[in-house]
């Protein structure tokens, strides 16, 4: 057996497991099954309780709001699968940075909504609730921004450190509310934050919006403005990397030493000495990290510590070399006794370019496999992760996609979602839907014939008979036959058509006449679906000929089915008395030929063994209606015989 | 234009218009949504605002929500009423309650149909059932719509119409309409506006119908619509040239008959090579100007256009709902679509 990665933490079951009562358990599809048992270790039997306690582990999924979540993203992934494969990589990677964007977007709104609902709330343990989801959803949105920029996107050195400062500046968005309130109040430069603001919107290297703040001050104190435009001057000749442009990395490198060594000059004179806040500037500028550790409050995460930290020492960083320095920003900035967070650990091995070791972090942390199941999808589209053989066949991908898929299966409303993600896992998917498929409830006819429109897309045959068959026999429970024969007619499930015919038949010998005319008259060609059912088709023909008078067609008929064996041998003595008003008729309708055949079935049904349970009074109903068959017969034969005899003068 | 689309977190299986007042020229502001297959259903009122703001005609508001409440099952029908009532069992089989599928009302009076094979009539203000017709199909009914004040047209599992009389006291249907050949389940029926012997049906493999239940027991034309199960048809109701489906495929397709100036013509040849065509025999003596261009079909004069009114491929589109300019649709994904400026 594996080693477990991480203590797992014990949940407590209330109301289970008192009195010193073991507790049993059966796995679930989603959740366990936990119940007490008789067996006790000491002490006298008693009572235990009779509850079965159903324990699930993901809450989320019956979120109203997240629900939403689950139906959008589940749009894009079907449109993330359909992307094709021919396209050059370019087009491609700009194809999988925009869907990886729809994904957040996604997530953001969510985010907004439960935000929402948060404050609005009344109820408090609701509203922690919310909370708790949003912090979640921000850290996951945290973590999949920052796979977009090493990962999907790849930017290389140079833009990376400029997609780390976009990864940055969004998730750190008090700043601006900061800012406007400080540009907004009557004098800016007074203000109490107003030295924070200047130095946060400089640790995020917003160096236009840090300029346009400390211009406030500059216009108030005239004698030292020099210092402030010396200041000015610094930020806004500040080189920053242009990808689009013609400049180069290595010239833009040479800018930027040039304008480092400008600062370091500065700080070397002293120009800034009198004012202490701007020669704190100027020592972020020049990159000091003691001073930007100072900043600590204003950073408030090592991340941010890290982007800083590179932006000010080495803005051309190298994706490889970027672990370096995510290590030491981690242990500089928490400081020896503080240990680090999951989401820490997460970002670290992102910025360690571990793949499998974000991926199985994130699986641990969190209760939903939805945010590993989408962001492993995706990144596999983009061919980022090694085919990784797991013990049981499938790949990683694959695996938590059919992780994330059964578990909303097991939902009452959203195993819809869950049946194009079996789609798109091509070694289990089909398995997993299939034995899935069958279980789920159906209370309405829509929803079955839902369910059979997923099988026979699919072309699930075993799982759409099976289905049609639980439908038609709850059909039949209800009386409602033409409903069990257009199930079984969908199905083709020749057994119970017939089934089905008995019954009618049944109906038939105990009340003398068919209920349901309306099916029965209009069965078209689902009659040859059995035998009996067009046994059943074609005797309720002959009785509707015989109604209309249609005397030698009906007899035709009649005969046809006892002879062609599609008549079961029991009603044969039905179908006979069937014929007795017909050879009773002053006409004569069997011919010669034909009467000879009604005889030799009568005597055919006769010479069959005897049943020995019928009673002498079935015995003799049985015999009298058997001498009248046979006097009838007799009659006609020789009415027959003259009329066919004749010559017609 | 693309149509705006909501989440609202519960699959929806009905979506209907509040009916607005036929004088004024107003476009339809509210709605309602009936959700299925949740723990707890919803029957959901929803508003789309005020438009007047908007100075660049861009109606971009999503719908918000007016007030909802709880429903006992999964939601199958919604029809405006002025009055609330509930009739408790009113579909049932012998040991269980059976699933009602379908209502249609022509207040005050409401016809309801379900699994069990009833056609139950009721008034809107009185608590007893007005009439039953029990046994009326063997199998189950899925949709009704009122013919003319006293008759209903039924559509069933067996792939029959059955028209019914309620003046008549028999309990058999007046006139049975099918398709020879295969019984393919009928899932819904609308009548066309205002020719009341034009009726268009929906069945289990995607076929659109077009009937003239006057005469013949065929269908006047079939059109290959969808590729599964198609679970509404309507006609607009102010522009009947228009029509519109919505299926179990995912689509919601916007049928348009775009027929030549010589409507007199009444020959019944094929339509455009989408449409495979029954016709049955020319109608006699009818009134040229009245010919509807659903019956009239030659195809250099008389086409059928369809196009897709949802931006991409969802889950199935259980319901719709057009009136005047705007329709609206609920889908399995937990999405509302409204699409406010109909080309009709």
């Amino acid at each position: 057996m594996e080693e477990v990665d991480v203590e797992p933490s014990p949940m407590l079951i209330p109301s289970a497991g008192f009195h010193q009562r073991h507790l049993g358990f059966e796995w679930g599809p989603g959740d366990l099954l936990v119940y007490e048992t008789n067996y006790k270790l000491q002490g006298p039997r008693s009572a235990g309780s009779p509850l079965v306690h159903v324990v699930r582990k993901d809450e989320d999924i019956c979120s109203p709001i997240l629900r939403k979540l689950f139906n959008e993203s589940h749009l894009i992934f079907v449109g993330l699968q359909k992307i094709k494969e021919d396209v050059p990589s370019k087009n491609k990677k700009s194809q999988f940075v925009s869907i990886s964007k729809n994904y957040r977007s996604v997530i953001r709104a969510c985010m907004e909504e439960l935000q929402q609902n948060a404050v609005s709330a009344q109820d408090g343990s609701l509203a922690s609730q919310y909370g708790d989801q949003v912090s979640i959803l921000l850290a996951i949105e945290l973590i999949w921004n920052l796979c977009e920029v090493l990962f999907i996107d790849a930017a290389p050195a140079g833009s990376l450190l400029l997609h780390l400062l976009d990864w940055v500046r969004l998730h750190k968005s008090d700043v601006d509310a900061r800012a406007r309130e400080v540009l907004q109040s009557e004098s800016p430069a007074q203000h109490q934050s107003y030295w924070d603001v200047v130095i946060s919107l400089v640790l995020q290297g917003r160096m236009d919006e840090a300029r346009q703040v400390l211009s406030k001050q500059a216009s108030l104190r005239a004698e030292s403005s020099s210092v402030f435009k010396r200041m000015d001057v610094l930020l806004q000749t500040m080189p920053i990397f242009n990808p689009t442009g013609t400049q180069t990395l290595t010239e833009f490198d040479v800018k930027w030493r040039h304008w480092h060594e400008e600062c370091d000059r500065c700080l070397q004179d002293n120009t800034f000495a009198s004012n202490r806040h701007l020669e704190t500037i100027v020592k972020i500028l020049v990159g000091d990290e003691d001073t930007i550790l100072e900043q600590k409050e204003l950073l408030s995460t090592w991340y941010h510590f890290l982007v800083t930290r590179l932006l000010f020492t080495h803005p051309t960083i190298k994706p490889p070399d970027l672990h370096y320095y995510a290590q030491s920003s981690m242990n500089m900035f928490l400081g020896p006794r503080a240990p680090p967070e999951p989401l820490d650990i997460i970002l670290l091995s992102a910025f360690e370019f571990d793949l499998h070791q974000v991926i199985k972090d994130c699986s641990i942390a969190l209760n939903n496999w939805w945010f590993v199941a989408h962001l492993t999808d995706l990144l596999d589209h983009c061919k980022l992760l090694q085919s990784h053989n797991l013990h049981f066949g499938s790949n990683l991908r694959e695996f938590l996609v059919l992780e994330y898929a059964s578990g909303l299966f097991t939902h009452h409303s959203l195993w819809q979602l869950a049946v194009d993600y079996f789609d798109h896992c091509p070694e289990f998917g089909r398995v997993y839907l299939e034995l899935q498929i069958e279980r789920i409830p159906l209370d309405t006819e829509r929803k079955a014939i839902k369910v059979l429109r997923i099988c026979e897309d699919r072309q699930m045959s075993e799982q759409v008979r099976s289905i049609c068959k639980i439908m038609a026999k709850r059909a039949l429970r209800n009386n409602r036959l033409g409903s069990a024969l257009s199930w079984s007619i969908r199905a083709k499930d020749a057994a119970f058509a017939t089934l089905i015919s008995e019954r009618f038949l049944q109906d038939y010998c105990n009340k003398g006449s068919f209920t349901d005319l309306d099916l029965l008259d209009n069965l078209g060609p689902a009659m040859l679906l059995s035998d009996r059912l067009t046994f059943l088709g074609k005797y309720r023909e002959f009785h509707r000929l015989y109604g209309e008078n249609r005397f030698s067609e009906a007899a035709k008929l009649l005969l046809s089915l006892m002879t062609a064996k599609i008549a079961p041998r029991g009603l044969w003595m039905t179908l006979l008395t069937d014929a007795l008003p017909l050879l009773e008729q002053k006409e004569v309708i069997f011919s010669v030929d034909q009467t000879y055949e009604l005889m030799s079935c009568l005597e055919e049904l006769n010479t069959g063994t005897k049943d020995s349970n019928t009673t002498d009074q079935d015995e003799d109903i049985e015999s009298t209606k058997t001498e009248l068959l046979r006097l009838a017969l007799a009659r006609n034969l020789a009415m027959a015989i003259v009329k066919e005899g004749t010559i017609e003068t | 234009m693309d149509p705006t689309a909501k989440y609202i977190s519960q699959k929806i299986s009905r979506t209907r218009w509040r009916p607005v007042p036929a004088g004024l020229l107003q476009q339809p502001e509210v709605f309602a949504a009936g959700s299925w297959d949740n723990e707890s259903n919803r029957v959901s009122i929803w508003s789309l605002g005020d438009n007047d703001s908007d100075t660049d005609g861009e109606f971009d508001e999503e719908p918000r929500l007016l007030c909802d409440s709880e429903h006992d099952g999964d939601v199958m029908d919604l029809q405006a009423l002025s009055l609330a009532h509930v009739w408790e069992r009113a579909h049932r089989y012998s040991c269980d309650n059976a699933p009602c599928t379908a209502v249609v009302c022509r207040s005050p009076e409401l016809v309801s149909v379900g699994e069990d094979g009833r056609v139950i009539l009721y008034k809107a203000d009185q608590t007893e059932v007005v009439r039953v017709i029990e046994n009326a199909d063997s199998s189950t009914i899925h949709a009704v719509t009122f013919l003319r004040t006293t008759e209903v047209l039924t559509v069933n599992s067996i792939g029959q119409l059955k028209m019914w009389d309620f003046r008549q006291q028999s309990d058999s249907p007046a006139q049975i309409l099918s398709l020879t050949g295969d019984r393919v389940p009928l899932h819904c029926v609308d009548k066309h506006p205002n020719q009341q012997h034009i009726v268009a049906t929906g069945g289990q493999d995607g076929m659109l119908c077009i009937w003239d239940v006057r005469q013949g027991n065929t269908p006047f034309s079939l059109i290959e619509a969808h590729s599964a199960e198609m679970w509404e048809v309507h006609f607009h109701p102010s522009n009947p040239n228009h029509l519109f489906t919505c299926s179990e495929d995912g689509s919601l397709l916007h049928w348009e008959t775009t027929s030549g100036s010589d409507m007199s013509t009444l020959l019944q040849r094929g339509w455009n090579s989408r449409v495979v065509s029954h016709s049955g025999v020319p109608l006699a003596g009818e009134d040229d100007s009245v010919v509807s261009s659903w019956l009239a079909g030659d195809s250099s004069k008389n086409r059928l256009e369809a196009t897709h009114m949802l931006p991409s491929q969802t889950l199935s589109v259980n319901s719709l709902d057009v009136l005047e300019q705007c329709l609206v649709c609920g889908t399995d994904g937990e999405a509302v679509y409204v699409h406010r400026q109909l080309p009709v």
